[in-house]
């Protein structure tokens, strides 16, 4: 097994955190992983990106140019990586920051709308762990309870009074995701 | 000790610390800058020196000092400022003191940028100082390996009185993996006979890179090469996959080799007997197990983030037997598995190329691949 | 060879130095400087403590006439390779010898920055406005109007720059502990040097910065001058461009007494 998941968006969206997220928790349920950044003048304000890949065995390349699965934390990021897709893949969109809908039709393309259910949940900063939820609910190589179990083991102790918060985000993110899947019955 | 989640450029700056790093002297410059954050931390904390210098020159200068002392001692930099630190380091080899230099190379030439590249092979590998010097060179192509790598570094350089460089790409110093360091080793005084440390009870020592009289220069020379001799003979580490029934084989270092992994799994799901060889030390390379391999396949493909470096390696060790085609992305490009997929495809459907030079078809394929965008 | 009775001994070899005879030129001060410091470490029984770096430039032997370890460094980096071993090993005695190419040309930069770091070291400069070595060519500190091979009509400022005076320009920096200028061109001055050399080695000793002691020297191969008119041009045309004196004695450097 080798799923690789691509996380972009604005630099300040959490982007990286989301990332490293989902490789602790990989990493804690005994997979092979890799986080990569892209790095350099992205990581002043502009775009940003990171590709985590899970393996059961030595990962070769920590890059993939057609990922099976993408959280897209803005329109540029959903542009982008939206035709990269491997086919029968799944794209998470935060449909707070985009003004369009789904151009393929061979993928799952998930509309989340991450800004306004990170506000309700306490703190816009959460939409990363809302999306990264989101996820969750179409990603079946990782499940929800690890992911927060990871978190928690590994968020530094001063910030462990965020939990609370940023599980019910991870919640809210994954109960509206398989909501849309059920709903419009892919996957 | 469990493992934990470490960023390549943090894990060898602990890495070295627990190999007993005594002293680290660096200079900012991307994509390596993690590595000196972290020792500006790490050492005064443990009570050990650490200097941010004035410039690449005086970093690679307090190395050398630092390292006439008999003590473990390092610094790290990017493509431009180890260029600068070419100066240093031939003082160094000619002094033969023993000191570590890690470079987390980006795309050049000039100031190029900061994205990961495999371009300063050659001047590890082949040259960089003047003067005629060996040295060890290190490429891990995980973070782990970089942890490990980091540890033998020291001890490699002690043993042999000589520069050990590890070079990886930015995206190796980039990167998380899990990851498990080794325990903290005490820093021991290793009582070099040959250290400079102040003439307390004993006869004074000088260390100097200067034979004023050219034979004894010479003697200098040959007692470096016999030494290198002993390097080649005992410390080629390599990696091999898929190598016993292959067909033909890639050859790639670090990120290269690592990306021609993935191409190749594929390729074995497909039925395509192909092997892989992951050079760890580039120097002392692995000349002899390309030598064999030699013997016995239709061909090499050779992968690197360059323009084609260690190529001229890999040919030197097939001696014209079989073909050796190269593939490469450069400038801070780094391929994807399916851009080495697609060589494999056309080399196991028999397109060897049969020119003197395969880089040059090489580059005429390529014309439609790059592009600025 | 004949043993003198000691009374009758006026001059012999300081402990600090070897049996090496000496490669400087007839009436270089090299000599001169060479011996003010063996005899201070010898006198703060800082022998087996110290370790010395060599320059690039007449001085790269220096090695061989002090009875200490020594490193060799590459050119002008000499303060950064001293950074190195005295940041490993804090309580040896570490000191440079540069010359003026070595120091104020190629080696700025690390000059500069070891004194702003404080580094607790001592740097001996010898200051005779030429690249002795190489044969004569134009230093940073090479008198406005000086013939040398590469300033063959005299430095011409217009087109050559101005010479710089070190000491005054490092005793600006905030790491500096003792920062003076001597010159070896009479025994009153040679005197002189040597206190200073003293105080920037107890400057060192006890931990108080960085320490520099400037010696206008003369270079009379180079010069095309005998000792004698050397010595000359040292007081009557190095001393008006390079006044001597102390330009930085610390507060704390000040209560030393030797």
């Amino acid at each position: 097994m080798q799923k690789e998941i691509l996380i972009a968006g604005f630099g300040g969206q959490g982007v990286l955190f989301a990332g490293q997220v989902l490789a602790y928790a990989a990493m804690d349920t005994g997979k092979i992983v890799t986080w990569i950044p892209s790095y350099g003048p992205e990581m002043r304000g502009g775009t940003a990106n990171c590709t985590v890949v899970i393996a059961d065995e030595e990962i070769g390349s920590p890059l993939v140019k057609n990922p099976p699965a993408v959280i897209a934390l803005n329109l540029p990021s959903f542009d982008k990586y939206e035709d990269m897709i491997q086919p029968g893949g799944v794209l998470v969109v935060n449909q707070s920051m985009v003004d369009r809908t789904a151009k393929r039709t061979d993928i799952s393309t998930l509309f989340v709308p991450g800004n306004e259910i990170a506000e309700e949940t306490g703190d816009r900063r959460l939409l990363n762990m809302v999306m990264v939820g989101a996820l969750l609910a179409a990603f079946p190589e990782m499940n929800l309870d690890d992911v927060k179990a990871a978190l928690k083991a590994h968020l530094p102790q001063r910030h462990q009074k965020l939990l609370p918060n940023n599980f019910a985000a991870m919640d809210k993110g994954y109960a509206h995701a398989k909501a849309q899947l059920e709903g419009v019955g892919v996957r | 000790m469990s493992k934990e989640l470490w960023k390549g450029n943090e894990a060898i700056a602990e890495a070295a610390v627990r190999a007993g790093l005594q002293a680290y002297f660096g200079y900012p410059i991307t994509p390596q800058t993690e590595i000196l954050e972290y020792l500006s931390r790490r050492m005064p904390e443990l009570g050990r020196a650490f200097v941010q210098a004035e410039s690449e020159l005086g970093a690679i200068n307090m190395v050398y000092g630092a390292a006439c002392t008999g003590s473990r001692v390092m610094s790290s930099s990017s493509s431009p400022g180890v260029s600068l630190m070419m100066e240093g380091l031939s003082y160094i080899a000619g002094t033969e003191v023993p000191a570590v230099l890690v470079n987390v190379m980006r795309g050049g030439p000039g100031l190029g940028n900061i994205a990961p590249a495999q371009s300063d092979y050659n001047q590890a590998v082949h040259g960089g100082g003047h003067g005629d010097y060996p040295r060890i060179v290190l490429a891990p192509a995980s973070v782990q390996e970089a942890i490990d790598l980091m540890g033998l570094s020291f001890d490699l350089a002690e043993k042999y009185r000589m520069i050990c460089m590890v070079i990886l790409d930015g995206s190796v110093g980039q990167m998380m993996e899990p990851a498990e360091m080794p325990e903290m080793k005490p820093i021991v005084d290793r009582k070099f006979e040959w250290a400079t440390n102040g003439a307390i009870d004993r006869e004074r020592r000088i260390l100097s890179s200067i034979y004023i009289n050219p034979p004894a220069e010479e003697v200098a020379n040959f007692r470096l090469g016999k030494r290198w001799q002993e390097v080649q003979a005992n410390e080629v580490r390599y990696k091999e996959y898929f190598l016993d029934d292959a067909e033909f084989v890639i050859v790639g270092f670090g990120t290269a080799g690592r990306v021609a992994l993935s191409a190749v799994r594929t390729a074995r799901s497909e039925g395509i007997k192909v092997g892989l060889l992951r050079p760890i030390t580039v120097s002392p390379y692995p000349y002899e197990v390309i030598d064999q391999l030699a013997g016995r396949v239709s061909g090499f493909l050779v992968t690197e983030m360059n323009m084609g470096q260690m190529y001229d390696d890999v040919r030197l060790a097939v001696r014209g037997r079989v073909p050796v085609e190269f593939y490469g992305r450069t400038g801070g490009v780094v391929p994807f598995p399916d851009e080495i997929l697609g060589e494999i495809h056309r080399i196991a459907a028999g397109h060897w190329s049969r020119e003197a030079d395969p880089r040059v078809s090489w580059q005429t394929r390529m014309a439609d691949v790059i592009s600025e965008k | 060879m004949t043993t003198l009775a000691p009374n009758n001994l006026v001059y012999d070899r300081p402990e600090g130095f070897t049996e090496t005879p000496t490669h400087y030129c007839p009436g270089c001060t090299h000599g001169v400087a060479h011996r003010l410091i063996a005899e201070v470490l010898e006198e703060m029984n800082l022998i087996p403590r110290t370790i010395g770096v060599a320059p690039v430039g007449c001085a790269v032997f220096a090695y061989n006439y002090f009875d200490t370890d020594f490193v060799e460094a590459p050119h002008g980096r000499a303060p950064a390779m001293a950074t190195g071993i005295k940041r490993v090993l804090p309580d040896r005695i570490v000191f440079t010898y540069q010359g003026d190419g070595d120091l104020a040309s190629i080696g700025m930069g690390e000059i500069v920055h070891a004194a702003a770091r404080g580094e607790n070291l001592t740097v001996i400069f010898i200051n005779n406005a030429n690249f002795g070595m190489t044969g004569g060519q134009m230093a940073p500190t090479t008198l406005p109007g000086m013939k040398t091979t590469s300033s063959p009509n005299g430095r011409d400022v217009e087109t050559q720059g101005y010479p710089i005076r070190m000491a005054e320009m490092l005793a600006t920096l905030d790491g500096v502990g003792y920062c003076v200028r001597r010159s070896l061109h009479d025994p009153k001055n040679i005197r002189l040097a040597k206190k200073a050399i003293r105080m920037a080695f107890e400057t060192q000793a006890r931990g108080l910065g960085f320490s520099m002691v400037e010696l206008l020297s003369t270079c009379p191969t180079n010069w095309g001058m005998t000792p004698v008119s050397s010595l000359k041009f040292v007081e009557e045309h190095m001393m008006p461009a390079y006044p001597l004196g102390d330009y930085k004695v610390g507060a704390a450097v000040a209560t030393i007494k030797i």
